[in-house]
């Protein structure tokens, strides 16, 4: 059996990449991706201790995450297709019409 | 409480009701619902009025005042006001004078008004003017007096500014209202010393406290000072005068009924109600005969010049007030409250006959554009020489019985000065009277051409309340002759005895009381003889006078340049301090905070707002830091 420290180590990996991704790419939609894989980590960290804690709460959670995640890809996607139409490019630089 | 007597409750309520609806509906009303319905009011209050009077007489002395309590007004902790009225044979004298008066007012107005566009408002404010003063007159405390005494200043500044698009009008209205705030000051300061010392305001228990001797002599003069302070304002006497000369700015029927007949008689109303506080306290007595005596040479002797019909009329009102307030500070008030009555007549009067020859001319006010109206306006003439005469004191008309009551009983209580400044009021009360008559009625016609073409006689409307008035300025004086006549006779004082007790009888000799009569009527006929001689006969001599006293003559002319002394020395200082005032504490201080508040929400809205990049990166960024921040923090 594998033990749940892996796991652990693995969704902190996980978490670590979509981190960095986020930071290191430019184009919203391989943030968009990183967001998911952040988001992912998540739900690994969250099984992995249902499972060693015995509970069902931490898998009730991962089915919300779930659920945000996709009402959120829906939006976000949504969001990046209006982004492109109105700039002809998809580089979060220029999307600063919010500043102060 | 007789049936008679036992609806004098609504003598004010009814002119409040026409009030309301002519707020309400004034507009739509048509112009003769609108005459009858507001003279009908106040005709209902005079038929009540006198009902109750005559239930009065059958009252017997022991069950006075009759008390009606509407209901509770104000209760806290240990004070108490109820909204209650009362009747005793004073308040019936002051309702009969407003009502009767007001009535012949309100019909003149009816003609004088015509052709004004706000016809609806004009006699909305004289229907809540007549509840006001009745509310004043009726009131059984100290405090609802005060609404009543506060209500006719208002109705009082409303009407001086009816024609509020003349600026000279709107400026008077505000002149009366203000000088009328600082009186009121002291009227209430007075009231509320009134409360600290006899624990009510209600009359009933301010007279028995001062019979029960629990008012100490201080305390009195303390209170009647301050009270006198309010009277002066709204009784016009000095130094609070400056008020009613402009207040002619207003339409010629409020002159005669606020300016004249009622509203400034309410001093001397309010000083014959507290007659037996007054009585306690000799030094307030002195100051109000000095005041009255001072006030009565001082206003006659600036209508003297004056050559605004108008205005000699309003000096004279002021001088005659001041003969009121004699007779209230040598302890006559009876006597005092006989001349604001035959005053009224004659003095409503003479003004609406003023206004019967502004009519006439179209607007014009300056005596010296009159003359020769004798033959134009007949009537006019014959009812303004009536109360010319009256007022001068000429024997048989009421002035003289009246003027001479006051100015006895100041011989008689020892007060020669007063008695001498009295006479001498009398004798130029006569002789600008008669000038005035002479150079409005008499003489050579010096119209203006404009004038000339629209003379006429006024509509009936306007006549008969002339020839009502002038038949009680002849006849109002024989309700109260000189004792010296006959006993009895003086029924006038004998009627107010309740409220005023009589003064001391038989302290003057017949021959004695027959001298001062003789005095009376000299100074009255000096005035006359002399107005005749410089107006008729040789009027050469007021030019020579004029030429020879050259600074005198500016200096009264003037009006002793009292205005443009409160102008420098108050008006100007408190225009100027509140100017600095607004600069620098207003702009600087209150703006500034304000400003300053607003600056600083701003301030650290930029400086926080490069936080707001717009880049989003670094919002992630944040994010991690704080995510960073509190795992750090449950690490350790």
């Amino acid at each position: 059996m594998i033990p749940l420290s892996w796991f652990l180590a693995l969704s902190a990996i996980l978490f670590v990449l979509g981190l960095a991704a986020f930071f290191v790419k430019r184009d919203l939609i391989t943030m968009f991706l990183a967001v998911e894989v952040m988001l992912n980590a998540a739900n690994l960290a969250f099984l992995t201790f249902a499972k060693k804690h015995e509970l069902l709460a931490g898998q009730v959670i991962v089915f919300f995450i779930i659920t945000v995640a996709a009402a959120e890809a829906a939006i976000g996607l949504a969001i990046i297709l209006l982004v492109f139409r109105q700039r002809k490019s998809i580089k979060a630089e220029g999307a600063d019409l919010m500043k102060g | 409480m007789s049936e008679m007597t036992g609806t004098f409750w609504l003598i004010p309520l009814i002119p409040a009701v026409s009030f309301l609806i002519l707020l309400v509906f004034g507009r739509k009303l048509p112009k003769t619902w609108i005459s009858v319905q507001a003279c009908l009011a106040v005709l209902a209050s005079f038929v009540l009025s006198l009902v109750s009077f005559l239930g009065l007489l059958k009252v017997p002395h022991s069950n006075l005042p009759l008390v009606k309590t509407l209901f509770s007004w104000i209760s806290a902790g240990r004070f108490s006001a109820d909204l209650s009225f009362h009747f005793d044979p004073l308040t019936a004298v002051m309702a009969l004078v407003v009502t009767g008066v007001g009535f012949l007012i309100h019909l003149y107005s009816v003609g004088y008004m015509a052709r004004d566009r706000s016809y609806a408002r004009y006699f909305a404010l004289l229907n809540l003017f007549t509840f006001a003063m009745l509310l004043l007159v009726m009131a059984s405390n100290m405090l609802l007096l005060f609404v009543g005494w506060e209500g006719v200043g208002l109705c009082s500044y409303l009407l001086i500014g009816f024609w509020f698009e003349k600026p000279s009008a709107a400026a008077a209205g505000q002149k009366a209202f203000i000088v009328n705030r600082i009186g009121d000051a002291g009227f209430l300061l007075g009231i509320l010393f009134l409360f600290f010392f006899v624990g009510s305001t209600e009359f009933r228990a301010i007279d028995q406290a001062v019979l029960g001797g629990n008012v100490s002599q201080g305390a009195a003069t303390l209170v009647c000072l301050l009270l006198f302070i309010g009277a002066c304002g709204k009784s016009a006497q000095i130094p609070l005068y400056v008020w009613l000369p402009d207040a002619m700015e207003g339409p010629t029927p409020v002159s005669a009924l606020i300016h004249a007949a009622t509203m400034v008689t309410a001093g001397v109303y309010m000083v014959s109600r507290l007659n037996l506080l007054y009585s306690l306290s000799p030094a307030a007595l002195q100051v109000v005969a000095a005041v009255g005596a001072a006030t009565a040479v001082y206003a006659a002797s600036m209508a003297l010049v004056q050559n605004d019909i108008k205005r000699i009329l309003a000096y004279s009102t002021i001088s005659q007030l001041g003969f009121m307030f004699i007779g209230c500070g040598v302890g006559a008030y009876a006597a005092g409250m006989f001349h604001l009555t035959t005053h009224a007549f004659f003095k409503s009067l003479l003004f609406l006959a003023a206004g019967s020859v502004l009519h006439a001319l179209s607007g014009e006010q300056d005596i010296r554009k009159m003359g020769g109206l004798r033959r134009h306006l007949p009537l006019t003439y014959t009812t303004f020489l009536i109360g010319a005469i009256a007022i001068a004191g000429v024997p048989f008309f009421s002035g003289f019985f009246s003027k001479d009551a006051i100015l006895s009983r100041a011989f008689a209580g020892g007060h020669t000065a007063v008695w001498l400044a009295g006479l001498l009021a009398a004798v130029m009360t006569a002789f600008y009277m008669f000038r005035l008559v002479l150079l409005t009625f008499h003489g050579r016609e010096r119209l203006d051409l404009e004038a000339r073409k629209h003379l006429h006689e006024s509509p009936p409307v306007m006549t008969i309340p002339l020839v009502l008035l002038a038949l009680f300025s002849v006849g109002a004086g024989y309700i109260g002759l000189p004792a010296v006549l006959g006993r009895d006779l003086d029924r006038f004082f004998r009627f107010l005895e309740p409220v005023i007790p009589l003064g001391p009888e038989g302290v003057l000799s017949p021959g004695t009381e027959w001298s001062l009569i003789l005095a009376s009527v000299a100074a009255a006929l000096a005035g006359i003889v002399a107005a005749l001689l410089f107006y008729g006969r040789r009027p050469a001599i007021p030019g020579w006078l004029v030429h020879r006293f050259p600074g005198l003559y500016k200096l009264v002319l003037n009006k002793y340049y009292v205005d443009e002394f409160y102008g420098a020395a108050i008006v100007n200082p408190l225009i100027r301090g509140s100017e600095a005032v607004y600069q620098h504490f207003d702009l600087k201080v209150i703006d500034g905070a304000v400003n300053g508040a607003g600056r600083l929400a701003a301030l650290a809205g930029r400086a926080l707002n490069t936080l707001q990049s717009g880049r989003l990166k670094d919002y992630a960024l944040g994010l991690l830091a704080g995510l960073i921040i509190i795992l750090g923090a449950l690490l350790l």
